[in-house]
């Protein structure tokens, strides 16, 4: 399942409604992994000015319809590739704080390799693929944050990466 | 044409998005990028360093040799940076 909004989420009322929905579904869950994006205090532009800049706020901007096309694409992926039982990504957009939640992605499996293997491809891919992109605000004005290389580095292991099989993960 | 435009680019051109009518000969991505370019002014801008840019043609990620037509969406966007 998928989201994109600008509201904030809970992520226990989430994690409890995913768990619910694949009990329904009849899935024998025996692992879930929890990742949650925060707003930073600082920025992420190691350096700048001879210091660390503390930020005041962040505005995400996203390609409305693209953003859901590819996450679902992502996730389809996913769940392609590992014994995923229940997922759920959400994303938020517009102006943000520090501290504030960015996205949330849970992954629920049988064993506990394909969960943590298959939330980490996601955060990959999505910091990689998703259409969003990060402003920070702080002193001097705004910047648009640039995309990094080892981003994509991250992402690009899971070209080559085989997936955890349902029988190697205990 | 559709064009829409996203974050630095779409504040080097000025505007979120238009409609466009490039030449009959504007029939892939790579020469749609020309074409803006030689433009001038905030496309010029925008597009100085193609290495910088990303293109999805209706919605879907595409590099310069894929066709485009009238009635395309056309977006230019820098490298995401979500998650």
């Amino acid at each position: 399942m998928i989201r994109v909004q600008k509201e904030d989420f809970d992520v226990g009322a989430e994690l409890k409604a995913l768990i619910e929905r694949a009990r329904a579904d009849g899935a024998g869950i025996g692992g879930i992994v929890t990742f949650t994006g925060v707003v930073r205090e600082f920025s992420s532009e190691a350096g700048y000015r001879g210091g660390p800049r503390q930020l005041t706020a962040m505005t995400l901007e996203h390609y409305p319809g693209m953003t859901q096309r590819q996450l679902a694409d992502i996730e389809a992926d996913a769940r392609k590739r590992w014994p995923i039982d229940a997922s759920l990504i959400i994303h938020r957009y517009g102006r943000l704080e520090p501290g504030d939640n960015i996205v949330l992605v849970i992954t629920a499996s049988a064993h506990r390799q394909a969960a943590f293997e298959a939330n980490e491809f996601l955060v990959d891919w999505l910091k990689t693929k998703a259409p969003f992109w990060k402003q920070e605000c702080g002193p001097g004005g705004e910047t648009w944050v640039a995309a990094k290389a080892s981003d994509d580095q991250m992402a690009e292991r899971w070209i080559r990466k085989p997936a955890a099989k349902r029988s190697a993960a205990e | 044409m559709k064009l829409v435009y996203f974050a630095w680019l779409r504040e080097r051109v000025g505007k979120a998005g238009e409609t466009l009518t490039p030449p009959n000969d504007v029939t892939t991505v790579g020469a749609l990028l020309d074409w803006l370019k030689a433009q001038g002014g905030g496309y010029a801008e925008a597009l100085k360093d193609l290495s910088a840019v990303r293109v999805a043609v209706n919605q879907e990620y595409a590099g310069p040799e894929v066709q485009i037509g009238p009635n395309d969406e056309v977006a230019l966007f820098p490298p995401v940076t979500g998650g």
